[in-house]
């Protein structure tokens, strides 16, 4: 048997090419985010090098977020742009806190590593390989309680498969009957260890099975295959199935800015970035005669000038003043902590 | 003599180790095919063997957790943690194991093992990758707690940390591996446990280790301009602590600064100060002051993040005070 899956729900997930054009659009959006990203750093505008990019899996960052609804709620991994730009984030306020900025989603203090946005039900991304995933068990159990429907979602990557936290919380979310879905983005690399390396057991979809989820395997080329898996695998999560989504892709790039993949041959790369989910969209778009490549080319020249507005509005930024690194370690109103400074003249100024 | 960075030195060490003790082996996440996050075991895998250079899942419990059972089983492992912020995932294996198991045995069995990992400040890398946590260590009765500033003291301590015959953590600064020094390794080894002196005045004590050591030599020499002379200590390994060098110069001098890069509450310098105030009560003309990592977490910022940690002025316009060179505001 594989996952009890109610087939009925696939075919309600509309595959028209009007919605293709919007996953298209959803994911250049994200790729040029990324490479602004890329860009922001080169230039010395970066809060640091350890920024994490999401080119070539654009496909599980969009096939799954155009399915969550209000009231959902997700956590990702270290490598996260990507997913929350799909989930509608502001891309300006992300490249701010990417470069450090008051402007920034977390004023700064976080990076590219810890977004995070209440609002848009984003829970936080994560350094920790694994740190986000039980959280999901948490607001899984809010939700149930509430009994709202709404879903949270882990986000995280291959290399996280191996960190005992995802079965000790797979396992919860099965026996509590939780609304809870575990999306593993399998990039094949966790920095410069394929997956092979990591793991004999590579179904992994068989891992989530063995719990009780329902659980999927999904080729991540055709944005539309990973957005009707992940249809499967939320709307049982919403009727208290949880569920685990493996998707399979490519990481195009170097793990983090200064990594230049030495690990990986020329012709592993040219293999992996043939499996390009925004150049397989686009091609479908125009094949089928939905789109003309004039349209396309137009709808990517206007999300480059968004994107490149991101730079701009980072550069202009401010960088947040000195005192705020005493602020938000404890709730507004509580003290807080007194800086060395102060102390050291306090004691001094005794004599 | 020659120049080599501690990144080098460090490497040396394990290459020399391995060479020596056939026993000796490394596990972690990409230290063999990958060379380490930070480039410390490059070229040793194609050198002794993927048997040696054990690579891992990202499973840090089970890497510690092996490490502990080979060494209870005749190897010396050297684990490596990539970031000591991950050590909180360890601290089962390395708080409730490693370090208790001759004890609670009955001396029957040691863990010979090294961890070795690195932390601090320095590179934007955000609240969960720019710690200093060896307080969390120096709690925890059992284990050994290594911290080199120095690019000789990296390649002796790692090698005597080899030689040790309980759990070592060795603690490396991020801002560090590529810094140089001459250096004769072939020179006899410092005695294990040893504070270092690196100079010597009569205004004030300066106790420090790791990367803060630089910071304090850079304010000793400023205020030494000014005519404030300034000991430094550098601790080296904070166990075994050498409170003995300490308590020689405290009493000398009388006026006592601690500096660490960890945050000040229930840290390293608050043990230091502590120890200093009981021991050596009598002999202080003022308290001593730490000079510590504030009590928040690091933020991203270039600029939060290096005003989050002591700097080189801090120290001295904090020792200039201390003196009364300065006055308090
Ligand atoms: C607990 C922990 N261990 C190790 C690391 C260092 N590290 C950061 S990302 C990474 C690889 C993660 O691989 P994967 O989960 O596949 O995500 P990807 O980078 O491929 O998106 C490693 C080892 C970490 N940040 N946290
Ligand atoms: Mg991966």
């Amino acid at each position: 048997m594989t996952a009890p899956i109610d087939t009925a729900v696939a075919e309600k997930v509309p595959r028209s090419n009007t919605e293709l054009l919007a996953l298209y659009r959803q994911m250049r959006r994200v790729r040029t985010f990324e490479e602004r990203v890329g860009e922001l750093f080169v230039r010395g505008q970066s809060a640091g090098s350890m920024l994490h990019l999401s080119i070539g899996e654009e496909s599980a960052a969009v096939g799954v977020a155009s399915l969550m609804r209000d009231g959902d709620t997700f956590t990702t991994h270290h490598r996260g742009h990507g997913i929350f730009l799909a989930r509608g984030a502001d891309p300006n306020r992300m490249m701010a806190e990417i470069g450090g900025k008051e402007e920034g989603y977390c004023r700064g203090k976080g990076g590219s590593m810890h977004i995070a946005d209440m609002g848009l039900g984003h829970l936080g991304a994560n350094a920790i390989v694994g740190g986000g995933i039980p959280a999901v068990v948490g607001a899984g159990l809010a939700s149930k309680r509430e009994g709202r429907g709404a879903v949270s979602i882990a986000f995280f990557g291959d290399g996280a498969m191996q960190q005992g936290i995802l079965y000790e919380s797979m396992n919860m979310a099965a026996l509590w009957d939780l609304p809870v879905i575990f999306v593993c983005i399998n990039n094949q690399y966790g920095m410069g260890t394929r997956i092979e390396q990591a793991t004999k057991g590579r179904a992994l979809h068989e891992r989530g099975l063995a719990f009780g989820l329902n659980s999927e395997t999904v080729d991540g080329l055709d944005v539309r295959d990973v957005r009707a898996a992940a249809g499967r695998i939320i709307d049982g999560a919403r009727g208290g199935t949880p569920g685990f989504l493996a998707v399979e892709c490519y990481r195009f790039f170097g793990h983090a800015r200064m990594d230049k993949s030495p690990y990986r041959t020329p012709e592993d790369e040219e293999q992996g970035r043939a499996k390009d989910p925004v150049g397989f969209a686009r091609k479908a778009l125009v094949e089928s005669g939905e789109s003309s490549e004039a349209d396309l080319d137009a709808l990517d020249a206007e999300i480059a000038q968004e994107m490149d507005a991101t730079i701009d509005f980072t550069v202009a930024a401010r960088e947040p003043a000195l005192q705020t690194m005493f602020r938000d370690v404890y709730a507004p109103g509580e003290p807080e902590p007194e800086s060395v400074a102060a102390r050291i003249d306090r004691i001094l100024a005794g004599d | 003599m020659a120049e080599m960075t501690y990144r080098d030195a460090l490497k040396q060490a394990l290459r020399d180790a391995m060479a020596e003790d056939d026993t000796v082996m490394v596990i972690g996440e990409e230290v063999g095919r990958y060379g380490g996050a930070y480039g410390v075991t490059k070229g040793l895998y194609e050198e002794f063997g993927p048997d040696r250079l054990i690579d891992t899942p990202i499973s840090e419990p089970a890497i510690v957790g092996a490490a502990v059972g080979a060494a209870m089983s005749g190897l010396r492992p050297v684990a490596e943690l990539m970031y000591v912020d991950f050590i909180g995932m360890t601290m089962d294996q390395l708080g409730n194991q490693a370090a208790k198991i001759r004890y609670m045995f009955g001396g029957q069995v040691g863990v010979p093992m090294v961890l070795r990992t690195q932390g601090g400040t320095g590179r934007s890398a955000g609240a969960q990758h720019s710690q200093s946590l060896e307080a969390y260590v120096m709690h925890t009765p059992g284990l050994r707690l290594v911290m080199p500033a120095t690019v000789s003291d990296a390649y002796h301590l790692l090698r005597q940390s080899l030689k040790q015959p309980d759990p070592v953590v060795f603690i490396e600064h991020k801002a560090l591996y590529t810094m140089k020094e001459d250096v004769d390794l072939a020179a006899p080894a410092p005695e294990w446990g040893k504070a270092r002196v690196h100079r010597t005045g009569d205004d004030l004590v300066i106790v420090t280790y790791s990367r803060q050591l630089h910071h304090v030599l850079a304010a000793a020499e400023a205020m030494a301009r000014k005519g404030v002379q300034a000991t430094v200590i550098d601790l080296r390994s904070l166990n075994p602590l050498d409170f003995d060098t300490v308590r020689t110069h405290v009493e000398r001098v009388g006026r006592v600064m601690v500096v660490s890069e960890g945050v000040m509450t229930a840290g390293v310098g608050a043990e230091l100060s502590a120890r200093i105030h009981e021991e050596c009560f009598d002999f202080l003309a003022e308290p001593v002051i730490r000079v510590c990592g504030e009590d928040i977490p690091i933020s991203v910022s270039v600029e939060l993040e290096k005003n989050s940690v002591p700097t080189a002025a801090f120290i001295q316009t904090a020792g200039e005070k201390l003196v009364g060179l300065r006055t308090a505001a």
